[in-house]
């Protein structure tokens, strides 16, 4: 079993997605229970579905100096660092500690890879044409290359690439570092933008719903596709003792199947034991889990029967996606800023979209706001190729 | 910063034109090595999954197997980190050529295919391993990176960790552009260490020079143009295989890696 670890600060963090730009976007949303999610308009022959698109994205072109990083994954990235005035929580910390002292790690599943469509829609003799054939946009570690640019990050930089649970692991790999002294801050976070290939792929795994999806409803009909940017910024906590904290982390793999998760939840269960046991928590002291739930039929079951199974009914757990949709690479990290807004404003999100619970879920499940103490919250994130992570955030030390 | 320690126990290897470790040895001693079949063996794989797998998670588990094959070590209790610089090449450009003419004939298995870690689900599921999985990438710099990420994973838990780095040739419009002529892969098993079944120590050293050391001129051009992985990974096992003491691969935009093979206590 894991060793507890020291905890880290969260500085600052900050989520962009269909709900609007920024922490105060996300916050009046859930507190209005207004979702972000519309039918599907992406594309020219958009597919019978709902979609969590940031609106204005199309009109938000990348500043010149950053012009040669012109795709929608980057422009949604630059859109997202600069909310919650985090670009300027960034600089502080290259000043404090140097630009090669910041760790860069971020999670994305599908990267540019729009860019790379548009490619192929408009090839000009076999080939990219010549406003696309820029080789830095067509590979998966697009994302952290234009951040670290954009940011003049110089340190150590990273992209994990673990489907949907991408933006959550990179949590992990930024408090390796900073325990082991290779960096003293991380910038973490994630950006998925919609693009054929998630579209047209989940479709094809029919997996996506034709209404807004309803995760831990009875008769859910699969997932709404999203698109989202989320940041936080991570230093020990000397350097910030008044802010939330991150307190522990558990990965594991579930070894069964590429997309389908294991049907007792095995390796979602040893995700969430190693985050307790490296937070130093036991189960009952967890106040808020922000879900994977997606809505899709299996994943919803198993992890509502992981959640009976481990926690007592005092703990409150829902999913968020009936506000944003499942926006697979960056959906750690913009759950990861819904269970640090419970901790902040002390309101549980209730589970948008669940009108008729699903017999299976148990009485942990809040299906409508609550405003109450959130004092230690986990935000769970499953992927394909039974990819699992969870992480345990936690209120300043009084 | 001191150094970080980690010890070697397994290396894996494969290309077009050597086969595993020991063939790599074998040639650098100034001897022919026998030619490798067309496709990775990735015996780890049931016949059933080998035959459906795409190139891409046949090359890494191909590796991945032969460097826990000389560790020891038992597959399914190792943490593993699958770095590939562009993930599966054959199957976005399969994707992106579909999506351009016909996107509702998308395949499903190529789609669930298409995520960069399905080589990491591929062997998590094939070995029974339940320990963490990751898969990662960084363009050029993608086996530092994740040479660096894995030896954070192997000293903050104290635990043996598999790395694999590994990429496949690019086709298509998109071949044109990533410059990736042909599969290279490469494996170690590290651990935090020595044992009896420890091959080489290594200190890694992170230093603010990008610059990558020239490799050692034997080795072939073809293997150094075949694309950035095997670019970084080729003077590394070269050291791993006893020339020289140490040798600079790039981490990050400006960040470098210092590798220093020790003397076995």
């Amino acid at each position: 079993m894991p060793e507890p670890i020291s905890p880290l600060a969260v500085r600052a963090y900050t989520a962009t997605s269909a709900l609007g730009r920024g922490l105060g976007d996300h916050l009046r949303a859930v507190e209005s229970a207004r979702s972000g999610l519309r039918p599907n308009d992406f594309g020219d022959a958009p597919l019978a579905c709902w979609i969590g698109r940031v609106p204005g994205v199309e009109d938000s072109p990348l500043p010149a100096h950053l012009a040669s990083w012109e795709c929608r994954n980057n422009r949604l990235a630059w859109l997202g660092l600069n909310q919650d005035a985090f670009v300027d929580r960034v600089r502080e910390a290259i000043h404090r500690y140097g630009a090669d002292r910041v760790a860069l790690v971020l999670g994305t599943s599908t990267a540019s890879i729009g860019a790379t469509e548009e490619a192929y829609r408009r090839l000009e003799d076999g080939r990219f044409p010549a406003d696309l054939a820029r080789p830095g946009v067509h590979m998966p570690h697009s994302l952290t290359a234009f951040v670290a640019e954009a940011l003049d990050l110089h340190g150590p930089a990273l992209t994990v690439s673990t489907a949907c649970s991408s933006s959550a692991k990179v949590f992990a790999c930024a408090e390796r570092m900073i325990r082991l002294g290779v960096a003293d801050a991380a910038v973490v976070g994630g950006v998925d933008t919609l693009c054929g290939s998630v579209l047209f792929g989940f479709n094809s795994l029919e997996l996506v719903s034709p209404e807004p999806c309803r995760p831990f409803d009875r008769t859910r009909r699969g997932l709404s596709l999203g698109e989202a940017a989320g940041f936080a910024l991570l230093e020990r906590v000397e350097a910030a003792p008044a802010v939330p904290r991150l307190l522990g982390y558990g990965e594991s793999s579930d070894a069964h199947h590429m997309s389908t998760p294991h049907p007792e939840g095995l390796g979602a269960d040893m995700a969430l034991r190693d985050a307790l046991q490296r937070a130093g928590l036991d189960a009952d002291q967890v106040d808020y889990i922000n879900l994977h739930g997606t809505a899709s039929l299996k994943n919803d079951e198993v992890e509502a029967t992981l959640i009976g199974r481990v926690f007592p009914a005092r703990t409150r757990a829902s999913s968020t996606k009936g506000y944003t949709g499942h926006t697979l690479g960056a959906a750690g990290i913009v759950e990861a800023a819904f269970a640090l807004l419970a901790i902040e404003h002390g309101l549980v999100p209730g589970n948008l979209g669940g009108d008729q619970p699903d017999p299976v879920c148990g009485p942990q499940f809040a299906w409508h706001n609550e405003r109450r103490d959130v004092h230690i919250a986990l935000s769970n994130s499953f992927g394909f190729g039974g990819n699992n992570a969870c992480l345990a955030f936690g209120e300043a030390a009084a | 910063m001191s150094g970080l320690r980690i010890h070697v126990e397994g290396i894996g290897l494969w290309s077009p034109q050597l086969a595993d470790f020991p063939a790599l040895h074998t040639w650098l001693a100034g001897t022919p090595a026998a030619v490798p079949g067309a496709k990775p063996p990735a015996a780890t794989l049931p016949a059933t999954e080998r035959r459906r797998a795409p190139e891409s998670v046949l090359l890494a588990v191909e590796v991945a197997g032969q460097a826990v094959a000389m560790s020891g070590r038992d597959a399914g209790g190792l943490a593993c980190v699958f770095g590939s610089a562009f993930g599966d090449q054959t199957i976005t450009d399969y994707m992106c050529e579909t999506l351009a003419r016909a996107p509702t004939e998308l395949s499903p298995t190529r789609f669930h295919n298409s995520v960069h870690n399905a080589p990491a689900g591929y062997w998590t599921i094939a070995t029974g391993c339940h320990a963490p999985s990751s898969a990662v990438c960084a363009y050029r710099d993608t086996l530092g990176a994740g040479l660096l990420e894995s030896a954070m994973q192997v000293l903050a838990d104290s635990q043996p960790v598999l790395f694999v780095c590994a990429d496949v040739a690019g086709t298509g419009p998109l071949g044109d552009v990533t410059h990736s002529t042909q599969a290279f892969g490469c494996a170690l098993v590290l651990s935090p260490d020595v044992s009896p079944r420890t091959v080489a120590t290594l200190a890694l050293q992170v230093s603010r020079d990008a610059a990558t050391a020239s490799p050692p001129p034997i080795l072939p051009p073809a293997w150094l143009e075949a694309n950035a992985t095997a670019a970084a990974a080729l003077p590394l096992l070269s050291l791993l295989a006893g020339h020289g003491r140490h040798c600079h691969i790039a981490a990050a935009g400006t960040l470098g890696l210092h590798i220093e093979r020790e003397n076995l206590a």
